[in-house]
């Protein structure tokens, strides 16, 4: 019973979030910055997977996150509503209500499929290169993006706005915020699950030693498939959501400066820290919005501000360590975790 | 008619593929001491060019402060390369400096110190677009710019300056790295970080003097490039980093041969993709020709798998 606690609390903050939006508690203003807040923790803890928990240096989380917002957007659009691109729908726009987190998980497991690209030259590869196989990987996705016209090439794609109003006018309530966070805890607890599992410790075993745990009977070709396609599917998954807040996207959205922010937010909360990325997810996209009367500015405080921190704290806020490593009370609630010394 | 087209793209590729390598050798005499992906060098390329811009156009008294003799253009370019050079080295030393030595004395993980480096690439573009204003500038023109033509072939006094730069710049490198006591102990620190101290190598000296080498290189990049397609904007660097990076990378990152064919080729590759193909398809083409080669040949052109001791 103890365990379904922090399911039940997530599950109150959410409704507690859903009614505040319902009852116009929260503006829209604020309403879009949680939906930015869940859809930056998807990325930065899918993300940490890779470079927290399997120690590789993947600097091209955007264009998984593009491959996904891409397909789902096609597909809801496609098939939801009438448009200039697609012609008429195929199926009935208020279906769209229960196939939304259908096309959603399609647009995450296309984005898996992209992932492979890197995951297969990474049995090979380690360190430096792969960074440059996952930069690479990024362009290209974004390059074929810009070169496809039937989507909208480099003018970007449109129509997600009509899905969403679709859904509405079924039932109406702020959708995209449902699910966004219903994705948000859906990955944050595959997440812990997978890295608290002993399935899953072979990653982290991967990133401590990898001849090492060859020997110990970790199939790391194996590990790293899943790691890689599960990152990037989830990436994928947050991109569909993105995709729908905004109700356009163009491949300009999906470049480095995108991933580069991802990256950020990782090391910010710490390497190999789920509630690390989630703070600072929650802290970086909140400290963004505080800093928008800065303007122009923004971009040189932060990054200035950043560089200045680094050195009083290099192992970012949390470290290697989760919430329950801080506060222990914390455990009696979570499943047994991975003790670090 | 085919071979004069064939002959026209080298010799572009060329000119293009210069500039990769220059930027490239920064990133790669960084690495090969540090083991650091200094990502700000994209921008240090840009602060290159601007400081270029600045003294260049002092020089030629557009400012109310100038000057009491004017110089001939060719000795301005000359200046402004060599200050240009001199300026860049202290902003790279100073970024050392300021962010990554506490990191590096903290013995932080150098993912983190990637990171920072990230972090002060993006300070230089917006602290840049920031002071200076969004407007793009012209590079006054120093160098008159004569067009020959040989055997239908034509090519700019400029085009062979950059390259015939390039060459001369990765000779010197090259006999710096593996002639001078310098390079001996730059070698020295990416063989065995935790011997050389004992030995009595001054191991921030050292480092320094890497970061030195490696701005003044962009600068020459910046200020060459800026001669070649007199624009510049504040994020001009950026694009143009990363792609370098990957040069380096291709190459074999850490080792100076590699930074200077890695470029070419990347060069290469871009120019010649650009000329059989679409213009939008250069860098899905090019990109992926990338990926296959690291998926054949993963530790890039010059680059040696290191051993695993077990």
């Amino acid at each position: 019973m103890r365990r379904m606690i922090p399911f039940l609390l997530y599950l109150l903050v959410c409704i507690a979030t859903v009614a505040g939006a319902q009852a116009g508690v929260f503006n829209a203003y604020v309403q879009l910055i949680i939906m930015y807040v869940g859809i930056n923790i998807i990325l930065s803890t899918s993300l940490n997977l890779i470079n927290g928990y399997m120690g590789e240096f993947s600097v091209g989380h955007a264009g998984f996150m593009a491959v996904g917002a891409y397909i789902t957007s096609i597909l809801n659009v496609w098939l939801f509503t009438d448009s200039s691109v697609f012609g008429p729908s195929l199926l009935d726009p208020s279906s769209a209500l229960y196939l939304f987190p259908v096309t959603l998980l399609a647009g995450g497991f296309g984005a898996a499929l992209v992932g492979l690209l890197v995951a297969i030259p990474s049995f090979r590869t380690r360190g430096d290169y792969l960074a440059i196989i996952t930069l690479a990987v990024n362009y290209i996705v974004k390059s074929s993006i810009e070169n496809i016209q039937v989507i909208g090439g480099a003018r970007g794609f449109m129509g997600m706005r009509n899905v969403v109003n679709s859904m509405k006018e079924v039932v109406d309530v702020p959708w995209v915020l449902i699910w966004i966070l219903v994705f948000t805890g859906f990955t944050v607890w595959v997440l812990q699950r997978l890295v608290t599992s002993t399935y899953g410790k072979g990653i982290v075993a991967i990133r401590d030693d990898e001849i090492a745990s060859e020997i110990m009977s970790v199939d790391t070709r194996h590990m790293k498939v899943v790691a890689f396609m599960l990152s990037s599917g989830l990436a994928g998954v947050a991109g569909g959501l993105f995709a729908h807040v905004l109700g356009y996207i163009n491949p300009g959205t999906f470049t480095i400066m995108k991933s580069t922010e991802i990256l950020v937010m990782v090391y910010l909360g710490g390497m190999g820290s789920l509630s690390g990325s989630v703070l600072s997810a929650i802290g970086f996209t909140v400290i963004l919005e505080l800093f928008r009367p800065l303007q122009m500015a923004k971009w040189v405080v932060i990054p200035l501000l950043l560089i200045l921190l680094m050195p009083f704290r290099p192992e970012g806020i949390m470290g290697h360590r989760e919430l329950t490593d801080v506060f222990p009370w914390l455990r009696r609630f979570l499943a047994p975790q991975e003790r670090r010394s | 008619m085919f071979f004069q087209t064939f002959l026209q793209n080298l010799l572009n590729a060329l000119q293009w593929g210069s500039f990769y390598a220059l930027i490239a050798l920064g990133y790669t005499m960084v690495y090969g001491v540090l083991l650091l992906i200094n990502f700000a060098h994209g921008d240090i390329f840009m602060m290159g060019a601007y400081i270029g811009f600045f003294i260049a156009t002092f020089l030629l008294a557009h400012y109310t402060m100038a000057l009491p003799f004017a110089l001939p253009p060719a000795v301005i370019f000359l200046l402004t390369l060599l200050f240009s050079m001199v300026f860049t080295a202290m902003l790279g030393v100073a970024i050392e400096r300021v962010a990554y030595r506490p990191l590096r004395r903290k013995g932080a993980s150098r993912l983190y110190v990637v990171i920072t480096a990230l972090m002060c690439g993006l300070l230089l573009e917006n602290g840049n677009l920031f002071f200076l204003g969004a407007n793009r500038r012209n590079f006054p023109e120093l160098l008159e710019k004569t067009i020959y033509t040989i055997g239908g072939v034509t090519f700019s006094n400029i085009k062979v300056m950059v390259i015939i730069v390039t060459v001369m710049v990765f000779v010197l490198l090259e006999t710096i790295v593996r002639k001078t006591k310098l390079g001996m102990a730059m070698r020295a620190i990416s063989y065995d970080r935790m011997a050389v101290p004992l030995m009595g190598i001054p191991i921030d000296t050292v480092i320094a003097f890497t970061f030195v080498l490696g701005s003044s290189m962009a600068a020459v990049a910046g200020v060459l490039y800026a001669t070649a397609y007199p624009v510049l904007e504040p994020y001009m660097g950026a694009l143009v980093g990363w792609k370098a990076f990957i040069a380096a990378v291709l190459g074999g990152i850490g080792e100076i041969r590699g930074a200077f064919v890695g470029g070419f080729i990347l060069g290469f590759v871009e120019i010649f993709v650009a000329a059989f193909f679409p213009s939008t398809l250069r860098d899905l083409l090019a990109f992926s020709i990338l990926l296959i080669f690291l998926c054949i040949k993963p530790t890039g052109l010059f680059g040696v798998a290191r051993a695993t001791k077990i």
